[in-house]
């Protein structure tokens, strides 16, 4: 494990503290983020990670605490930025084009250049030739492709992504965990991936961030080091990954009811 | 429709009953109702005149100004009141109070606010459209994917982007059948207004038919009325089966 330098650090959470009403979701939780690198968010459902994404997000205010992206404070959202939602968020009356291309239109991007960009990355996503069906006529995977093209195509430096995967099927998903790694490897960008999956936090992530419910902060932060490069076929049946399958398992399961 | 497992083409039920219109009608068994060969008769005579095309020009102007105003005003305040709960509370009483209003008894009051011309006409008319058109883009804000939005937010919407580029799309459906319905109301207040504050275009019309017992001319004023209203609410019927693709799917 390096010492990781201050540049370096993609997203900084500092003592964040997030109450909904009664609920404590948040309780001074710190994390940092690396640039370039994959980091997840794991944890029980509930104990915070949507809230988390959001704050850095800059679609929620947190109630005390600080977050840093590229050493400015967030305070709202912001093009450094760029949102992967569960349940994909397209709009069903937009073709895939402009649903790709939304984001662009939205930061006034001319109708001509967005498309051409959007072209790129619905190539880039596996949808060539489906840039004129709508988000309807789709598959789940294939419309949380599109969400995927949409995030990429503003060209954020830190993709947010929460739980994109858990709304497609089992096939799907392996497909898009082996993507995933392909497009850490070759986008120069730091990805938050949140995930109540232990086996796809292990398999994509660079760093994973344990959290807990009661108190809801970090627990636990593992970087798994052995594996990453030996290809992508051979990562399930590593020792190092089954060992930390194991153990994030063992301090997760008391949470199990 | 149906009968005896047999599908009957378009409009057989049109057909079925003016068939039986003109039977009554032939028979001779109320002046009120002329047989319906003698009304086209009458129309065909009475629909190049020139008392009957100041007339259609009088409502079609009251018309249009009313459901512009009611659709125009109607719409965003029922966008807002779905997004703003402030708003929504402050307003939707007085919405659901003049929404089941017999608005006609309204018609004096306006009278002596607006006067007795057209200005009081098109807001008549716009009292009768405008509640539902509230009431249905209210409700197509409130069913919106609460994702869509915060999406929108996150990729730098600035309100207006958001109103026009998400709220109004997600709750077009419900806006487009609520201007139906509405302009289907309209079609009464103008005809109210026409006949209680100042007795011009239609409402003359039927003013003077009646009163003199001319009755197919009555039915032939109507039956135009019929088809005027029949082809707005059809074509907005149109444009809402245009949006069903998405309707579904929100
Ligand atoms: N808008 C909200 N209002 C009230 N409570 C909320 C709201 N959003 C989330 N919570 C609560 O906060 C906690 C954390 O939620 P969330 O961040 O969605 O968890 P996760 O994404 O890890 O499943 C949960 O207990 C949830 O019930
Ligand atoms: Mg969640």
């Amino acid at each position: 494990m390096n010492a990781i330098s201050t540049s370096s650090k993609a997203v900084e959470v500092r003592n964040v503290f997030k109450n909904y009403g009664e609920v404590e979701a948040l309780q001074d939780l710190s994390l940092d983020f690396p640039r370039g690198e994959l980091t997840s968010l794991l944890g029980p459902s509930g104990c915070g990670k949507t809230t988390l994404l959001k704050i850095i997000a800059g679609l929620l205010p947190a109630d005390s605490g600080e977050v840093m992206v590229n050493g400015e404070t967030v305070t709202g959202p912001g093009p450094d930025r760029a949102f992967v939602f569960q349940d994909f968020a397209l709009l069903p009356w937009a073709s895939v084009i402009r649903n790709v291309a939304f984001g662009l239109e939205l930061r006034g991007v001319g109708k001509s250049e967005r498309e051409a960009i959007a072209e790129k990355y619905i190539a880039d996503v596996g949808l060539d030739g489906f840039e004129l069906k709508f988000p309807h006529q789709l598959s789940g995977g294939m419309r949380q492709r599109v969400g995927l093209a949409r995030a990429l195509s503003v060209d954020a430096q830190v993709l947010l992504m929460d739980e994109p995967f858990s709304a497609v099927d089992e096939q799907t998903r392996r497909k898009f965990q082996e993507d995933l790694l392909n497009l850490v490897k070759h986008e120069n960008k730091t990805f938050l991936f949140v995930t109540h999956s232990i086996e796809e936090a292990v398999y994509v992530s660079d760093q994973i961030a344990l959290l807990l419910p009661r108190p809801s902060r970090v627990s636990e932060i593992i970087r798994p080091s052995g594996f990453r490069d030996k290809g992508i076929d051979s990562i399930r049946r590593d020792s190092e990954y089954l060992d930390i399958v194991d153990r994030i398992w063992d301090s997760l399961r008391t949470y199990v009811e | 429709m149906k009968a005896f497992g047999y599908q009957l083409p378009a409009m057989s039920s049109l057909i079925i009953w003016g068939l039986l219109w003109e039977l009554v009608g032939q028979l001779e068994l109320t002046f009120f109702l002329p047989a319906l060969s003698e009304i086209f008769i009458t129309l065909s005579e009475i629909i190049g005149t020139k008392p009957f095309i100041k007339a259609l020009t009088e409502t079609g102007q009251a018309f249009f100004l009313g459901t512009f105003y009611a659709v125009t005003i109607g719409i965003p305040l029922g966008i807002l009141m779905g997004k703003n709960r402030f708003i929504d509370e402050l307003l939707l009483p007085w919405v659901n109070v003049f929404l089941s209003a017999p608005l006609t008894a309204l018609v004096p009051v306006l009278m002596v606010l607006f006067g007795f011309g057209l200005k009081a006409i098109v807001i008549t008319t716009s009292l009768f459209a405008i509640w539902i058109i509230i009431l249905n883009a209210r409700a197509g804000v409130k069913q919106i994917n609460p994702a869509l939005v915060e999406m929108a937010h996150s990729f730098g919407a600035s309100p207006m982007d958001a109103f026009f580029k998400i709220y109004f799309w997600a709750a077009l459906p419900e806006i487009l059948s609520g201007v139906r319905i509405g302009f289907i109301r309209a079609v009464k207040g103008v005809i109210i207004g026409q006949l209680l504050i100042s007795i011009v275009g239609f409402g003359a019309l039927f003013e003077l038919y009646s009163s003199q017992f001319l009755m197919s001319h009555f039915w032939a004023v109507l039956l135009v009325l019929f088809t005027l209203a029949f082809s707005i609410s059809e074509f907005l019927a149109m444009l809402e089966r245009k949006v069903e693709y998405y309707a579904s799917k929100r």
